[in-house]
């Protein structure tokens, strides 16, 4: 696209932060330029400098960060001009939408009114024409009801629909470019689809540029013309989606497209032993209530589940959020309270005590998904891992408890000489192994693993899928594997629950399900996680 | 939102119901009475004195008289200042109280503020240190250190103002107690000020109105200040019903009629009807406020709803 | 597998490790923590090198300035002298200065004991008295004595007591009712805070509403009916002023527990089935920490001002001993004609207050989790 300018250019462009550890460089000169109508996806994993390049570009930088190089919109140097310069162009010709849906909005304002800032700023319209105006915006983001949602709080709205507000925003003053920071990532894959329908169709009718920022390769696939990927600050490698995503020329890339889980998992013999089973989960919370308050508001989290769980097998369950499946985990090893049958071992455990509950924790562990928030910030990785150990084996000395710790992290491939470091100083990747170490150094025969490669980039993920696998043919151990990613499931599981709104949809071996699913809200499930395209037409008309 | 007014005020009963007892028994198991302390007292006149007050009937019967008064508006005499109900003694200086504490209340919020905005903005430069600075001196120097020295300064070297008095409530009067009462308030709120906007121009959403370029009068003054105005409501409230309810050391160096003078030395004195009468009205004033802050928390908030 | 064993393991830094890097490299706080010892260690061991003891009373220096150099003054000498005679009942009849000391040659009526050189001993300004000569008739003594020099840097109170000494003493009792009331305050806290906050539920609910009674009394009755029961103990007093101070950590404390306790790591201690007292003391209460820590420093110089407060109100601690907020109160009555005696505590208790303020300030930039 020589000849005419592109719509924005970023040349050389580098930024730095200041911090107390010293100085970041976290995008070094990078080269990018976006034309009319055209997508261009910026694919990195998390540090990888995608966000920050073009929070520089919009003047978004954190206090301690500063930018140098070039940012070029239709030929405008704008990098480095004043606020109130730089504002005639933020939100009028180029405006940005950000992952986080639930907190991207002024909870203490209504839609109409965040709505309307945009157009009266930059159309200059006046309130009234205004408000007509964001009525259109809404209907075109395929919002219900538009006049009613007008009065409403984002906090009334689900996750999906405010991202649908935030696209309405962002187009308000019709820009040329619209940057969008991993504008998917944190809704259902369902809503996923739609959303990325929406902003495809909106493309098309404005004839915008779009910056798409992902860590996802099948996203950038499906969604855009052409790929930059980007790793330590710096462009690797750049050119047509097609090309670059099925003939890449540098091995990172390579690397990130092989990083895609793969493999499948053979079914336990039909005569293995059954290690848990449950009968007829039933899981309420109350909300609210109180003395006087009236009575409490009941929400039915798990609706009638059974699950039956033989030695050696692995039983994905998948569902979004809100589908129960996490609390369902909990419940079967009574982290939660629930009504109905569960056995371990044959044994029943559904009115077992704190201290008749003990003897059965050594045999049921969990691994949960937030590598952060699972492991105690003020605990060393060896007393973090001993814990287990000091709770049910009170009689083992010193010396062998820290042998056990030793064997344990080796287990789980990390150096056993950084046992005495804490959580803070490993990656999400090494975390993640400490928590699983912590679960196998009990020698468990079942682990409940609430989404421990949710928030891994792909090839950290890999890794942990690797070694889940390893472990269980090594111990023989059972893996209740809960996840809303569709592809991890797959390559680790034989047998699939699909959960929703607290009940089971579908549950059979693995192909069966993927293959042939019987269930419509499977086939759309997969549709959406497989086949972006496919999923397409029922998507902008269903308004989420 | 009205139901919930009425059950907070309904669960208001259980609370001042607790205070009047604790402070009740309190006060009575503390060694000493209201006519203990004063010499020269026949034991037969202390006599007579407790049987005119009923202070010789058991204890319990006592309390339930007292309830029973207080549930008719009956705060009883004062034991030393005998020609006075402590109902009179509120009528008289509750409202110098209250004007005065309001006075300052005002000032605070607005001075404060205004310096805690201007410190957000200004993060880790001059101005922000000196506020910083300022926030700090105003909360750690005494409230009788600076009445006394602006006495030295405003009434006796430059003679601007008098030096004491209420003067029936008269501007040049008041400046003084309003200021000095102030000056801790308006440090804790320019402090509390100063971190929530930092909290707040961090928000996800301020980013989106930045990258929306709607200008960074709209950012500050809608986006930002309205959330950076909870922990100021939240704090206002309590300190509501400390300043109206009368300082003891303000009123005192600055001489006011106010109800602040009362509360110390009717406790020592024991002076038992006039220091519950005080707990009740402070419980009161508490307690309302911290239904009135809620309120105006479901006012600015709309994730708040009370039903 | 077990020879790994001897691999010695690497040295983990802990965030406590981190915070103190962070707050070392924080100069308004270092500079606080700086003064803070050296006003302890000042308040400790000053009143030793004063070379007054903080009950001696100097009836010849009641309420003098401040000053650099020694007293007496050579003009108050005159002035000393004629107070003595007159308690002599003796005439002076002439005195001259040489070197260090004084002659001086009196008269009587009658004839003059030579005991009364006592007085020159008795008399905090003067030592080593002697008779040089005596008169045939006894009625002419002549004395030598020297003059006793003192030093008051920071002036003398209202009975003649070395103010240094005595800003020092006080900020001993002043700094040590701070710590310890800070202290009461922090245990009673976090205990009830992280229980409360940990249990949640009703039993939460109940705890916290004892909280908010309590906070409905005004606190200065609290502290009145405490000071009444307790008499003037004031470790006992403050003991309980600590006791009522718990109220603000207790809330911080339970907000703390409650948020930690939905945290991943504690549904993980859960699972394996660590007791409830276990994962207080090895999740809860060390997470807790870092905002008590900073609460306990922004809490010291409260309870030090509190204290102040009350030896205003006249229910502090008692003569002879004394504190920064006694002196002040003093200082205060004397505003016109003896500014030092309220501006040198002033400035003792201030410049702690803010040195604390800062370290707080510090410490919780340090502690911040935001910025790990």
């Amino acid at each position: 696209m020589g000849e005419t300018t592109p719509l924005l250019e970023l040349a050389n462009l580098d930024v730095r932060f200041d911090t107390a550890d010293g100085e970041v460089h976290a995008v070094r000169g990078i080269n990018l330029t976006v034309a009319p109508g055209e997508t261009l996806a910026v694919v990195g994993e998390s540090g990888s400098g995608k966000s920050q390049a073009m929070m520089a570009a919009m003047g978004l930088l954190a206090k301690n960060g500063r930018a140098t190089g070039s940012v070029r919109y239709r030929g405008r140097e704008i990098l480095g001009l004043p606020a109130r310069a730089l504002d005639e162009i933020r939100g009028a010709k180029i405006a940005m939408i950000f992952q986080e849906p639930m907190t991207s909005l002024d909870p203490l304002y209504t839609i109409g009114n965040q709505l309307a800032e945009p157009l009266m700023r930059h159309k200059r319209l006046g309130a009234k024409a205004a408000r007509q105006r964001a009525v259109e915006l809404l209907t075109l983001v395929g919002i219900p009801d538009p006049e009613r949602r007008l009065r409403a709080y984002p906090h009334e709205l689900s996750g999906g629909q405010r991202q649908r507000v935030m696209i309405a925003m962002a187009l308000a003053a019709e820009p040329d470019v619209l940057i969008a920071d991993e504008p998917t990532t944190a809704l259902d894959v369902t809503v996923q689809a739609q959303i990325l329908e929406l902003l495809r169709s909106l493309q098309q009718r404005f004839h915008m540029g779009i910056v798409f920022i992902t860590h996802d390769l099948g996203l950038a696939r499906h969604f855009a013309d052409r790929v930059a990927v980007m790793r330590y600050g710096q462009v690797v490698e750049e050119g047509p989606a097609l090309r670059v995503l099925t003939r890449p020329e540098h091995d990172y890339t390579r690397m990130l497209l092989a990083a895609e889980p793969t493999g499948t998992k053979a079914p336990p013999p039909d005569d293995a032993p059954i290690v848990l089973e449950a009968r007829a989960i039933d899981v309420t919370f109350q909300i609210g209530g109180g003395l006087l308050a009236g009575p409490p508001l009941e929400i039915r989290a798990v609706d009638k589940v059974s699950v039956t769980l033989k030695q050696g097998q692995t039983i994905g369950i998948v569902g979004e959020s809100g589908s129960g499946k996490s609390t369902l985990g909990r419940a079967l090893i009574r982290l939660i309270h629930s009504e109905g049958d569960i056995r371990l071992f044959g044994q029943p455990i559904g009115g077992l005590d704190a201290a008749g509950l003990r003897a059965l924790r050594r045999q049921v562990q969990i691994v949960f998904q937030d590598p952060y928030g699972s492991l105690s910030p003020r605990m060393t990785v060896g007393e973090i891992v001993s814990e287990g150990l000091r709770v049910h084996e009170p009689q083992l000395d010193a010396r062998t408890r820290e042998q056990q710790v030793i064997a344990a992290l080796e287990d789980v491939t990390l150096d056993p000489s950084l046992r005495n470091r804490y959580p803070h100083e490993f990656s999400g990747g090494q975390r993640q192994r400490i928590a699983i170490a912590r679960a196998i150094v009990l020698k468990p025969r079942v682990l409940v693993l609430d989404e421990p490669t949710s928030a891994l980039d792909r090839s950290v993920q890999k890794g942990i899928v690797e070694l889940l696998r390893r472990l269980q043919r090594e111990y023989g151990l059972s893996y209740l594997f809960i996840s809303h990613d569709l592809s991890v499931v797959r390559a680790l599981s034989d047998w699939i629950m699909v959960m929703r709104r607290g009940q089971l949809v579908e549950a059979g071996p693995t192909e069966e399900v993927y293959g042939a699913p019987a269930a419509a809200y499977t086939r759309e499930l997969i549709a959406a996680a497989y086949g972006l395209t496919d999923a397409q037409e029922g998507a902008a008309s269903a308004g989420n | 939102m009205l139901r919930y007014v009425l059950r907070r005020l309904l669960t208001a009963i259980p609370t001042l119901f607790l205070i009047v007892t604790l402070s009740f028994f309190l006060l009575r198991v503390a060694p000493g009475g209201p006519f203990s302390q004063e010499r020269g007292l026949s034991p037969e006149v202390r006599a007579n004195l407790e049987r005119v007050y009923q202070l010789d009937a058991p204890l319990w019967r006592q309390y339930l008289s007292y309830l029973g008064n207080l549930l008719h508006g009956d705060f009883g005499p004062s034991y030393n200042l005998p020609d006075f109900t402590v109902a009179d003694l509120f009528r008289v200086g509750l409202p110098v109280s209250v004007q005065l504490g309001a006075s300052a209340l005002v000032l605070a919020l607005i001075l404060g503020s205004i310096l805690g905005i201007v410190a957000a903005l200004r993060q880790n430069r001059g101005v922000d240190y000196a506020v910083v600075a300022l926030a700090t001196a105003g909360s750690t120097i005494p409230t009788f250190v600076i009445a006394p020295l602006y006495q030295l300064v405003f009434a006796l070297t430059l003679a601007w103002v008098p030096v004491a008095g209420w003067g029936g409530g008269a501007l040049v009067n008041k400046i003084g107690p309003a200021l000095t009462l102030a000056l801790p308030q308006i440090a804790i709120v320019a402090r509390l000020m100063r971190g929530a906007m930092i909290e707040a121009l961090r928000a996800n959403h301020i980013r989106t109105a930045r990258a929306l370029g709607l200008g960074s009068w709209s950012v500050v003054v809608k986006h930002a200040l309205r959330g950076a105005l909870l922990p100021i409501i939240s704090y206002a409230g309590p300190a509501a019903a400390a300043l109206l309810t009368g300082s003891v050391v303000v009123e005192t160096v600055f001489a006011i009629p106010g109800v602040g003078r009362y509360f110390v030395d009717a406790a020592l004195n024991r002076d038992y009807t006039l220091v519950m009468g005080t707990v009740v009205v402070i419980a009161v004033f508490v307690i309302m406020f911290n239904l009135i802050v809620d309120l105006l928390y479901a006012l600015v908030d709309p994730r708040v709803r009370y039903d | 597998m077990t020879e790994l064993v001897l691999s010695r393991p690497v040295k983990g830094r802990s965030l406590w490790i981190d915070a103190w890097r962070r707050l070392t490299a924080n100069r308004a706080a270092v500079v606080s923590v700086v003064y803070l010892l050296l006003m302890g260690v000042a308040c400790l061991v000053g009143p030793l090198l004063t070379g007054h003891h903080y009950t001696t009373i100097y009836t010849d220096y009641v309420r003098v300035p401040p000053s650099l150099t020694a007293y007496p003054k050579p003009d108050q000498i005159s002035g000393m002298l004629d107070e003595l005679i007159r308690r002599m009942r003796v005439d002076l009849v002439a005195w001259n200065d040489q070197d260090d000391r004084i002659s001086l040659t009196i008269r009587s009526s009658r004839p003059i004991d030579p005991r009364v050189v006592r007085y020159f001993d008795r008399s905090s300004s003067f030592a080593d008295p002697k008779v040089e000569t005596t008169s045939p008739d006894g009625l002419t003594l002549t004395l030598s004595t020297a003059v006793a020099k003192h030093y008051f840097l920071f002036g003398t109170d209202n009975t003649g007591r070395d103010l240094l000494t005595r800003t020092l003493i006080a900020g001993r009792v002043s700094l040590a009712i701070g710590l310890l009331a800070g202290l009461t305050a922090v245990v009673i806290g976090v205990i009830y805070g992280a229980t409360a906050g940990y249990l949640g539920g009703r039993i939460d609910d109940i705890m916290m509403r004892i909280v908010d009674v309590l906070y409905s009394l005004p606190f200065i009755f609290l502290v009145i009916m405490l000071v009444v029961f307790f008499g003037r103990n004031f470790v006992l007093m403050f003991i309980a002023v600590g006791a009522v101070q718990w109220l603000d950590m207790a809330r911080i404390v339970r907000g703390q527990a409650l948020s930690i306790r939905r945290q991943e790591y504690v549904q993980a201690a859960l699972a394996l089935g660590v007791s409830p007292l276990g994962i207080l003391w090895r999740h809860v209460v060390p997470n807790t920490l870092g905002p008590v820590a900073v609460y306990m420093t922004l809490l010291v110089p409260q309870v030090i001002l509190l204290e102040s407060f009350l030896s205003y109100l006249g229910l502090g601690v008692q003569e002879p001993l004394t504190s920064w907020g006694v002196l002040i109160a003093q200082g205060a009555k004397n505003i016109p004609s003896a500014t030092w005696l309220l501006i040198f505590p002033s400035i003792f208790l201030t410049s702690t207050l803010f040195a604390l303020n800062f370290l707080g300030d510090g410490l919780r930039d340090a502690l911040d989790p935001k910025d790990r």
